[in-house]
């Protein structure tokens, strides 16, 4: 684990490590640093997929939920409105706002997904200098699973790229 | 690997513009400053004009209860409200504080979506006084029922006689609309408020607080590779909100907007409710902010230059709320439909309420508009004074549009006068004390100031801050020479 003193810093040492071919690493930042997605070489999110799914499935749970029971089960006629394929003006308010509700859901599910949280106990939380990311550290952490990963080969790596505190955890 | 960008190519946008803007937080303060201040105010002892505050909103919270168990415990008769005026201030109520929500939504999502950096400073506290309001709404409809007991009748569950709800019916909609928008905007502000907790937990030193903050915060790490999923839920929820705040009020306003009541059934009604929302949810905003940020010492992340922005937005919204009154009375009077036409004059003219028409027209169209001004939006107290006019135009706006139209029906044999019973105004007062119970429960557990978002609009946040730092001095040595 290694901290770096300005994001523009972790920047180009992201963009380093990203050209050294290493793999199992992450960048530990107190807010998402623009572009830092390009620097290490990930894609996009594709969590918008998850969501239009839960979208597409708040549409069709709507609209079952209202022609069944208001065009087919028991078909009243209230407000002389009509009671057949015709309703569907009627229905298109719960049918978006059920949409957005099961959006939002899959939204939130799938980025817990996602991120594999909550996992409330982590390696990352015994270290001394970890903590500082949530306020105004740069950090960087190597995972020792990496392939690429020599402890000393590494440190002096990391130490050339300009971190200033080098810490090794035990994991 | 391509695209690795070389040093002076990268401008940043205020540059590339050449306006010099304004900082967003002032004084070059640092991250660690921020997470200082925002920390500190819920690690320290509170000042206390937040006991002297609390004690009183806790009382009104308790008043509010005791009026809640009469009215159970009794009737709903105990309300004034009675044929022809069915619907007396608890529906004025509920659309007044669902409508102060709006702000809150309107600045996380809309202002995200458009780009608009300031908002950080302001999106959290006001993103709970959205969730908070919502809750006071909610109390209303929920009794107005009657038999609060018989409430699930509201849910999409067939009755003892197997008789689904109607989903044909605005109410059923609004029933949506407003569960919808309460539980986005609780997924919108807690994905939010996750790496602030992570803060809190990691700051936090008695165990108590660590584990309370660290379980909330789920094991946040802040790994880009955590980050870059964030970041594009964050995005959607903004994307899905957007659309859904501006629905809720529609929806609302559906309630009367479907019915065939003069002075209700008018097809503006949608757009007219929502500026109206906006309007009155950000007046609150600033009411709630000001204080707040005096009090807290936030000068420097909730500048000038915020107010500012808020109050030119009161300013616009107010503008299209008096367009629509004006254009409400225009369509009376050149459209055919002779209801409506006396509706709009016993409103204005000869009606029983033309009192509340004209405080109505003064607060949320006339005060205003000293916003025009540069001086009165830098004046903390000629800001403070107009947003509580439009707090008060904005409640208002529905007294005159519920009980005045269905006091004045279409037969002089079904007309009436209503006015509210003691339990209605101790109710309301209740409310107001559980608003702000809450929000300074708020402010004492949990960072009133999206700290993590704040740190990503500083100026050294940028990872090519170095960069275009050097060319700006290049700059500035060029045109010097």
């Amino acid at each position: 684990m290694a901290e770096f003193s300005s994001a523009s810093e972790l920047y180009h040492a992201a963009e380093k490590i990203r050209d050294a071919g290493f793999r199992r690493w992450d960048v530990h930042t107190p807010y998402p640093v623009h572009g830092m997605d390009h620097a290490m070489g990930l894609g996009k999110s594709w969590l918008s997929a998850v969501v239009l799914c839960g979208g597409a499935t708040g549409s069709f749970v709507a609209l079952f939920l209202q022609f069944f029971t208001q065009v087919s089960l028991y078909p009243t006629v209230v407000q002389n409105k009509p009671t057949n394929l015709f309703t569907i003006p009627a229905f298109f308010p719960v049918t978006f706002e059920l949409t957005i509700l099961l959006a939002a859901f899959a939204t939130l599910f799938g980025l817990l997904i996602f991120i594999m949280l909550p996992r409330w106990n982590h390696p990352l939380f015994n270290s001394k200098l970890f903590p500082k990311f949530s306020d105004d550290g740069f950090i960087m952490v190597v995972e020792a699973r990496d392939p690429k990963f020599k402890k000393e080969e590494t440190r002096d790596f990391l130490k050339e790229l300009g971190a200033g505190g080098i810490e090794e955890v035990a994991h | 690997m391509a695209g690795t960008s070389s040093a002076d190519s990268q401008v940043h946008p205020s540059e590339a513009e050449g306006v010099a803007r304004e900082p967003l937080v002032l004084n070059n303060r640092s991250m660690g400053w921020i997470t200082e201040r925002i920390c500190g105010i819920v690690e320290n002892r509170q000042p206390l004009i937040w006991w002297v505050l609390f004690v009183p909103s806790v009382a009104l919270f308790g008043c509010l209860l005791f009026t809640l168990v009469y009215l159970v415990s009794t009737g709903v008769g105990v309300w004034g409200n009675n044929q022809p005026v069915a619907w007396g201030w608890a529906i004025v109520n509920f659309v007044f504080w669902i409508g102060i929500g709006h702000a809150g939504t309107l600045i996380s999502a809309i202002l995200f979506l458009t780009r608009q950096k300031w908002r950080t400073s302001v999106n959290r506290a006001s993103e709970a006084m959205t969730l908070i309001a919502v809750m006071c709404a909610g109390i209303f409809p929920g009794f107005h029922v009657g038999r609060f007991w018989m409430v699930w009748f509201l849910a999409p569950i067939p009755n003892a006689n197997a008789i689904w709800q109607n989903f044909k019916s605005p109410l059923l909609w609004d029933v949506f609309a407003v569960s919808t928008y309460f539980t986005v905007s609780v997924i919108f502000w807690y994905i939010g408020l996750i790496p602030d907790l992570a803060t809190l937990r990691d700051r936090a030193s008695k165990k108590l607080p660590k584990f309370l903050y660290g379980f909330f915060a789920l094991g946040w790490r802040g790994g880009n590779r955590q980050w870059r999923h964030y970041e594009m839920a964050y995005l959607l929820l903004a994307a899905l909100s957007t659309p859904l705040v501006l629905s809720v009020h529609s929806v609302v306003s559906f309630d009367f907007a479907t019915s065939i009541v003069p002075g209700w059934h008018t097809t503006i009604f949608p757009p007219y409710f929502v500026a109206g929302a906006i309007f009155g949810g950000f007046a609150m905003v600033l009411t709630l902010m000001l204080p707040v940020r005096k009090l807290y010492g936030l000068e420097d992340l909730i500048t000038a230059k915020h107010i500012d922005n808020m109050a030119k937005i009161i300013l616009l919204t107010g503008t299209i709320v008096g367009y629509a009154y004006i254009m409400e009375l225009f369509i009376s009077y050149y459209g055919a439909n002779k209801f409506e036409s006396d509706a709009f004059h016993l409103r204005i003219f000869s009606g029983p309420y033309t009192w509340a028409y004209y405080c109505m027209f003064f607060c949320n169209v006339i005060a205003p508009q000293v916003f025009w001004f540069k001086w009165s939006r830098h004046n903390l107290w000629v800001v403070f004074i107009i947003v509580n006019f439009v707090n008060a135009g904005m409640w208002f706006e529905r007294f005159v549009i519920i009980p005045t139209s269905i006091a004045r029906d279409f037969l002089p044999g079904q007309w009436g006068y209503y006015s509210p019973s003691w339990v209605e105004k101790l109710m309301f007062l209740g409310t107001f004390g559980m608003f702000l119970m809450l929000f300074l429960l708020f402010i004492r557990f949990l960072p009133v100031i999206a700290a993590s978002e704040v740190k990503g609009v500083l100026p050294e946040a940028d990872a090519h801050y170095p960069e275009w730092k050097r060319l700006r001095e290049k700059r500035r040595q060029s045109s010097a020479s």
